[in-house]
């Protein structure tokens, strides 16, 4: 047995005729970082994460706290000094909030909201997609039907039409997202469902009687999983701005959480006195998010096409 | 070609009611309308006279026809805000949000034609790029914020342009318009070049993508060869074989654009359908809120069917039926 392992650690492509993972991993990321925009996108990525993830412990000030509040130091501009001598990079809010510490707090709640209802909105797409193209028949006529009519209709709207009927709130938004944004994924994955069944592996897996369940899961949805991986990134940047949107109009609203949208809206009451500061630096993080997420996304999608592969 | 249009408007029809069903279950079924409809001061006795008196005590299917009959009459009931029917509340509107969409469109066609011809046209040039990179822009900076930026810089520091309401509008065909006066058409330029900034970069990046497609086409080497000027070929041989898929966008996007005004118009205090449906989702008018979702409903379907004849009529070897 021991014996079996080392000749294998010898010649690994031997037997499977794949090089180890670490050799295969190296040459795909020095190609994905070929492009100095996916490079940029990445570093953008990982400072937003970055800042999402330790909010709490890099933050100069906890902005919900109230007790670290002081509204001697409400509406300061940029770079001032504190009453207690802690200087304000990005400035303060109306009730003097330190603008920083509440954008890195606010991008917890975006990326939160963003990136959770992207995935479910994925795994349901994704799931009725392959369904639709594995069953055919009258289940994917009803479903792409039902996917032409969703998408025929504008994200806001639908977003709008949930909220609508559901009322304000955060759970609502992500509820709203996931119902403007399915559609997407599930055309996405029936698309390439579609050509993949047609292959061979799939009529072997049916030969061998593998279970329905099993081929769809198993065999389909790996090989389905480049472009819809591609889809998500875009849509996580995506369900981010819609978010932000929806918040700013009052419809996220979740005063103890408030995310990037939020912020912007709390400045545009200061916006017409000139306090530029309380709705542009939020914006600018909203900005510098989507823009990241959409950049890795468009260098994902060169390098996993394989009409691209060189 | 007559069954397939009869065929498809009868197909409009179904999406049409089902989106009614959608729409009442969602308002009558998950929310639920005595809560919101009755004053919670009310004791026992005067909710269920009132429950009775608003129907809401009979069957669902039942309240569902009669949610029908008044569709059909246009009759979605009174706004609870305004105290009028809350079609007429939705209709008065109307223009503002059309004039505001109809704008924008204009805006987005002038710049983002022309931008994506000469883009496609001279990839490489440095120009072609930078115009590129602002398009990535354009899809990636969030709409409202891109507002605010333009109340920052032109209401607030420049103080060139107003950043609310309509200014003064002129009465045509018994409508008013802020088109017509110079001070209506002052506070319409940043709420129109807010909304058409994202489909700026849609039709730039279409047309660029089309120039590119056709360029390599036989019939414009052929022209090239025949010695056809420039001008004559970019504009005929060219121009006008982008224009089926552009003027499906334009068309598509139209009713996107009224959709999305809810954002422009909330952040300009311009009185359109947008804001009006903003106001009574938070203060929960519901006959206004089913009124304004039908429209749109209505509103998309038609589009589409529109813009499902339009391409076949501007593209022969396009069939609805889906027969060659």
């Amino acid at each position: 047995m021991e014996s079996k392992i080392a000749t294998e650690a010898e010649s690994p492509t031997a037997q499977t005729g794949q090089r180890p993972i670490s050799r295969r991993i190296w040459p795909a990321l020095r190609h994905f970082f070929s492009s100095p925009a996916a490079l940029v996108g990445c570093i953008g990525l990982v400072v937003v994460l970055f800042t999402a993830i330790f909010a709490p412990w890099i933050a100069p000030q906890n902005p919900y706290d109230l007790l670290q509040l002081d509204i001697m130091d409400s509406r300061l501009p940029p770079g001032s000094e504190s009453f207690s001598g802690v200087p304000y990079l990005l400035g303060t809010d109306g009730q003097g909030r330190d603008i920083l510490s509440g954008i890195m707090y606010g991008l917890r709640t975006s990326l939160i909201v963003g990136i959770a209802s992207a995935f479910a909105a994925a795994l349901i797409g994704t799931t009725l997609g392959l369904m639709a193209a594995y069953l055919g028949g009258r289940t994917e006529n009803f479903m792409m039907r039902l996917v032409d009519l969703q998408l025929s209709f504008p994200t806001i709207l639908m977003a709008l039409m949930v909220l609508a009927i559901l009322g304000n709130g955060v759970t609502n938004v992500v509820l709203a997202i996931i119902v403007a944004e399915w559609a997407t994924y599930a055309r996405t994955a029936r698309g390439t469902a579609l050509v993949e069944r047609e292959k061979e592996y799939i009529d072997a897996a049916r030969c061998l009687r593998v279970p329905g369940r099993r081929v769809l899961l198993r065999h389909l949805l790996p090989n389905c999983l480049a472009p819809i991986i591609v889809i998500a990134t875009m849509q996580v940047a995506r369900a981010i701005g819609l978010e932000a949107t929806l918040s700013f109009l009052g419809l996220g609203a979740s005063v103890t959480q408030p995310s990037l949208g939020m912020l912007i809206s709390n400045g545009y009451q200061y916006l017409l006195s000139g306090l530029y500061w309380i709705s542009f630096y939020p914006g600018i993080a909203l900005l510098i998010t989507i823009v990241s997420i959409n950049l890795v996304g468009d260098r994902l999608r060169d390098v996993l096409n394989p009409r691209n592969a060189r | 070609m007559v069954t397939t249009l009869i065929r498809r408007i009868i197909q409009a029809g179904f999406v049409i009611l089902a989106m009614t069903v959608i729409v009442f279950l969602g308002v009558n079924v998950i929310g639920n309308p005595v809560d919101i409809l009755i004053n919670p001061d009310l004791n026992q006795a005067e909710r269920l006279r009132v429950i009775e008196s608003l129907g809401l005590d009979r069957p669902l299917w039942q309240q569902y026809l009669s949610f029908l009959h008044g569709l059909t009459e246009g009759n979605f009931g009174n706004s609870f805000v305004y105290s009028k029917p809350a079609l007429d509340v939705i209709l008065e509107r109307l223009p503002a949000t059309l004039e505001l969409a109809l704008c924008a469109m204009v805006i987005a066609i002038v710049v983002g034609l022309p931008l994506g011809l000469y883009a496609g046209l001279y990839p490489n040039r440095v120009s072609s790029r930078v115009i590129m990179t602002g398009s990535i822009l354009g899809f990636s900076l969030p709409t409202f914020w891109v507002g605010l930026m333009l109340i920052l810089l032109f209401a607030v520091q420049l103080g060139w342009l107003p950043s609310n309401g309509r200014g003064e509008t002129a009465m045509l065909f018994g409508v008013r318009w802020s088109l017509l006066t110079w001070d209506g058409l002052s506070h319409l330029l940043l709420p129109a070049l807010n909304l058409a900034l994202f489909k700026t970069s849609l039709i730039l990046r279409l047309t660029r993508a089309g120039v590119q497609e056709v360029i390599m086409q036989d019939y414009v080497k052929f022209a090239r060869a025949k010695g056809l000027r420039e001008n004559r070929i970019i504009l005929v041989h060219i121009l006008k074989n982008l224009m089926i898929p552009v003027v499906t966008i334009i068309g598509l996007e139209f009713g996107s654009l009224i959709a999305f005004s809810v954002v422009t118009e909330s952040i300009f205090g311009w009185p359109g359908m947008g804001k009006l449906i903003i106001d009574s989702i938070n203060l929960l008018d519901r006959p206004v809120i089913v009124a304004y979702l039908m429209m749109m409903v209505v509103l998309f379907v038609s589009l589409n069917f529109i813009i499902d004849v339009c391409y076949t009529l501007l593209d022969p070897r396009v069939r609805l039926d889906g027969k060659g």
